[in-house]
Parts: C-alpha cells; sequence; structure tokens
C-alpha cells in the first residue's frame, strides 16, 4: 500500500468516525428527551395529588381533628380515635410481623439458599407479597371474624401483619444477600459460630436495608383500607380493647368521603392529608437511613 | 516430588495424596507436601491452578460450600483436620486467614480486633486493650490508629484495612496463618509494610502464602510451592527454586516465559 492510500483511508475512517458520532449524539438527545417526559409525566399526577390533598386536607384540619373522636354527620369533631386505633394496629402488625419477616428473610440469605424449602418459601412468599389486600382481608374475616363472631382489632392486626411478613421477607433477604461472601468468611475464619456471624456481621453490615424494608411496610400498611374493612371494621368511640371493633384512619376516610355530610367529607380530606404526611415522613426517614450507612 | 527439603525442619503441617472437588471438577490432584513450622512457604502458580484452593483446605473454609469436597489426609500436630471430631471453630482459631480483599467488620477498629478474642476468652477490659494494641503493633498499625480506635475499621484505607485483617488474625494467637494473596489490591508501600510484616511473623507463626508476585515469593518465602492446573509441580527451598529448578516448567513460569 503507499503513502497516498494510506492517507486516504485514515481520512474515510475520520470520516465515519464523525457520521457515526454525529449519529449516536441525535439518538442519545432523542433519549434523553424521552427519559424527561416520562419523568415529568409522572412528577406532574404526583404534584396534583400531593397539592389538591394539602389543600383540601389543610381546609378541614383543626386541633380538633386531633382531639376529639369522629363525629355523627352534621356536628363537631375530630379523628382522634381513627388516629389512635391506626397507629395501635400499625405499631402492634408491625411488632408481630417484622420479627417473623427478619427471621424467615434470614433463614433464606444464611441458611437455607437452594434447598427445596427455600424455593418453596419464596415462591410462596412472592404470591403472598402480589395478593390483593381484599383477599387477605377476607381470609382473615373468615377464619378470626366468623369464628369469633365480632370484628376486632386483633382481627385487623393480623391482616396488617400478614401484609408486612413478605415485604419483609423479601427485603431482609435481599439485603443480606448484597453483603459480599468475604466479610462472612473472613468471619468464620476467626473461628465464629454460624450464629454470630449473622448477628454481628452480616445482620449488623445491613442494617440500614433491613430497617428500610421495615419501615418501607410501615408505609405500606398505614394506608390499608381493605384489609381492616372485614376485620377491624370501625367503631365511633375511643377504644384500647383490642377485642372490640376499632376505628382507623383509612376505614374512617372510606366512610366519610362517601357520605353526602359535608363535615364528613372535610374530615376524609383531613385523614387523608395525614396519612399522605405519615407515609411520606416514613419515606425520606427510609431514605435517610440508606444514606447514612 | 522433591518433599524431602522440608524433611530438615519439623513440619506443622503435612499433606498426604489430598484430591479436591468442587462439584465434578477435580481441582486438586494427588497434593503431598509438608509446611515446616515457623517458616514462610509461599504457593505460586498461575490463576486456576489451585492454590488458593489448596489454602482453604487448611481452616476447612471450603465447607461452606456444599459442593466443595476434600479427599485425602491433612495432619496438623499429629491429627488429620479433614475427619477430626473437634469443632471446627476450634480448628480456625489455631490456623488464621486473611483473604485478598481488605474485610473490615462493620464496627470500630477496637472492636474489629476484640471480635475474634471474645470468641475464645474472657479478657477484662484492661487485657483487651492491651491485647488490642498488641495485634495492631504487630501489624504495624498502631502508630496509626492509637488515636481512633473508636472509628469505623472500614474508615480506614485499603492498606491500613488489609493490616487491620493481619492484626485481627494474630490477635486470637494462631500457630499458622494463611495469607490469600494479601497484598494483591495494595499500593507499593502498603505491600513493603506487609512484607516485613510476615518476614517478622516467622518468629511465632507458620505462615502460608498465596503470591501472584514472584518478587513477593522470593523476598519474603522460605520454601516456594510452584501448582499449575491442580497438580503441585514443585516444591523446596525459595532459594532452589528461583536459582535452580528442577523442572523447566517451573523455571519457565518464574522467569516469565510461561505458556
Amino acid at each position: 500500500m503507499t503513502t497516498g492510500d494510506a492517507l486516504l483511508r485514515a481520512a474515510a475512517i475520520e470520516e465515519s468516525k464523525a457520521a457515526k458520532y454525529a449519529q449516536r449524539k441525535i439518538i442519545n438527545r432523542i433519549a434523553l428527551a424521552l427519559a424527561l417526559a416520562a419523568m415529568s409525566f409522572g412528577l406532574f399526577w404526583l404534584f396534583w395529588i400531593l397539592i389538591e390533598t394539602a389543600r383540601l386536607g389543610l381546609e378541614g384540619l383543626t386541633i380538633a381533628t386531633l382531639t376529639q373522636m369522629t363525629p355523627p354527620p352534621n356536628d363537631e369533631g375530630g379523628l382522634a380515635n381513627a388516629i389512635y386505633g391506626s397507629f395501635l394496629m400499625v405499631m402492634l402488625a408491625t411488632c408481630v410481623g417484622a420479627p417473623i419477616g427478619m427471621m424467615a428473610g434470614i433463614y433464606l440469605a444464611e441458611f437455607d439458599t437452594e434447598g427445596w424449602l427455600a424455593h418453596t418459601t419464596r415462591f410462596v412468599n412472592d404470591i403472598l407479597l402480589s395478593a390483593p389486600s381484599i383477599v387477605i382481608g377476607l381470609f382473615v374475616y373468615a377464619v378470626l371474624v366468623s369464628t369469633f363472631k365480632t370484628f376486632s382489632g386483633w382481627a385487623g392486626i393480623m391482616a396488617l401483619a400478614l401484609i408486612v411478613i413478605p415485604v419483609v421477607i423479601r427485603t431482609t433477604e435481599n439485603m443480606l444477600q448484597l453483603i459480599p461472601s468475604g466479610l462472612r468468611e473472613a468471619a468464620y475464619a476467626l473461628g465464629a459460630p454460624k450464629w454470630k456471624v449473622i448477628m454481628s456481621i452480616t445482620l449488623k453490615a445491613a442494617r440500614a436495608g433491613v430497617v428500610t424494608g421495615v419501615l418501607l411496610a410501615v408505609a405500606r400498611i398505614a394506608g390499608e383500607t381493605a384489609p381492616l374493612l372485614f376485620t377491624a371494621l370501625n367503631n365511633q368511640f375511643w377504644t384500647s380493647s383490642l377485642s372490640e371493633p376499632m376505628a382507623s384512619l383509612p376505614v374512617t376516610i372510606f366512610k366519610f368521603a362517601m357520605s353526602p355530610y359535608e363535615n364528613w367529607q372535610k374530615l376524609a380530606w383531613a385523614g387523608v392529608f395525614l396519612i399522605t404526611l405519615a407515609v411520606l415522613a416514613l419515606n425520606i426517614l427510609a431514605r435517610i437511613i440508606t444514606r447514612v450507612r | 516430588m522433591n518433599t524431602a527439603v522440608a524433611a530438615k525442619e519439623r513440619a506443622k503441617i503435612t499433606v498426604k495424596d489430598l484430591n479436591f472437588y468442587y462439584g465434578k471438577f477435580k481441582a486438586l490432584k494427588d497434593i503431598n507436601l509438608q509446611i515446616p513450622e515457623k517458616k514462610v512457604t509461599a504457593f505460586i502458580g498461575p490463576s486456576g491452578c489451585g492454590k488458593s484452593t489448596l489454602l482453604r483446605v487448611f481452616n476447612r473454609m471450603f465447607e461452606l460450600y456444599p459442593e466443595q469436597r476434600a479427599e485425602g489426609e491433612i495432619m496438623l500436630d499429629g491429627e488429620n483436620l479433614l475427619t477430626s471430631k473437634k469443632d471446627v471453630a476450634l480448628l480456625r482459631a489455631k490456623v488464621g486467614m486473611v483473604f485478598q480483599k481488605p474485610t473490615p467488620f462493620p464496627m470500630s477498629i477496637f472492636e474489629n480486633i476484640a471480635f475474634g478474642v471474645k470468641l475464645f476468652e474472657n479478657l477484662n477490659s484492661t487485657d483487651m486493650e492491651e491485647r488490642v494494641e498488641w495485634a495492631l503493633r504487630k501489624a504495624a498499625l498502631w502508630d496509626e490508629v492509637k488515636d481512633k480506635l473508636n472509628q469505623n475499621g472500614a474508615s480506614l484505607s485499603g492498606g491500613q484495612q488489609q493490616r487491620l485483617c493481619i492484626a485481627r488474625g494474630i490477635a486470637i494467637k494462631p500457630e499458622v496463618l494463611l495469607l490469600d494473596e494479601p497484598c494483591s489490591a495494595l499500593d507499593p508501600i502498603s505491600t513493603a509494610k506487609i512484607e516485613e510484616l510476615i518476614t517478622e511473623l516467622k518468629h511465632d507463626y507458620t505462615v502460608v502464602i498465596v503470591t501472584h508476585n514472584m518478587q513477593q515469593a522470593a523476598r519474603c518465602s522460605d520454601y516456594t510451592a510452584y501448582m499449575y492446573l491442580g497438580d503441585l509441580m514443585e516444591f523446596g527451598a525459595t532459594e532452589q527454586m528461583f536459582f535452580k529448578p528442577v523442572r523447566k516448567e517451573t523455571e519457565d513460569y518464574i522467569t516469565g516465559r510461561f505458556g
């Protein structure tokens, strides 16, 4: 090949590089524009919901909302019993569901990763994870409510716990699997027994992720209506007895929002606003915890 | 196979007819080897030759993975550790290991060292502080961390983390220390410090080191084993291996004319 040919070839390669680059640049712009459009579409609805909730919710929100019981139609009142009921049931459901979910998650990640029991557990858990919450509500209705012939806080707690468990199992297992096997080996190499490796090393390393999973599960059940509708039902009055029907924010919102009474509708919006705030706060908290690690 | 070289030393670990399998794949083939006590023995060879695998048999680390299995005899102080009925934790307390990647535990520098000690000894806080300082001094890390023992182990640099892992390993006072490419992720200065440390450690410990770095093997080991595709090709005093290897393959590998 002569020098001239080589120069020509080099020029041709340069040209084709420039053309390819221009093409890539256009594709890049299109992809970026599509991604931005998708993002703004999503954010648009999210902000609309937030603004609308805040506008209508703040209108009905007063001190009385937090201190007084749910009123009869066209009367003054608040949501105190519903807030208390929601808080109590969500907290207890988390106390029941989170440890069970964490232990099952630990089992799947540390003890039996490939056995038939693990595969079955994962499969069943996936089904439970995607089961419509109304199915869980009806199940608890059939098992507890119709057996004991009464709606109760306990039944509500059981329904909510059944929603917490699969979420926590999944996140705990995933978070533990992210821990590099080198860390486990290093602990075993010092002669540590298995339980010690899990408790002091892997679980500690995955702590932020596991806690985040629990918080997200709490956020999830805080707004669940269907499982409570068939289990805890509702209560107009303040009660701490878990064997009686118990008020909760989502069910109260459901009842009040569907009613024709204006004061009930206002309270429903206030309740929606409070739940949204609580869920938002939990999500932000989860974010902060994951970042701090 | 030249195992006679080691005969003038007392053997700490004696490997007899060892075969090792990853599932169906045979990774070690009839290994026979004597690791001399209170000396540094280096395993060299190309990637995948089985040197790390052999190291992980010495503390039964492979047992964490159900598809891995070892056949043969490995005598440690007159007992076959593969068939020993003793708890594997006791073996690992006697045969410590440091890995390729530094793995600080998610806790303070002090706790990182104390973790292993607490597993086997009940020390009061003064004794524990002394032990932690002793281990950190041995690992040439004390001066760099003495003012920040409560900081998280992960806050240290890569080289410091690796020395922390070595300190953690010697804090439980093992008799054998297995080092699996301890310097491969480190800069030359940290590597020099760790090599110095290895030379220092052989006064008290039997050290086995896996390395890809030929100069490192030459610098800090007394005996060298050259492995290739699961076979132990040659084993002897490091000087002899590097200046007058018996086999052509060993010479080719050591001089970089491999393959």
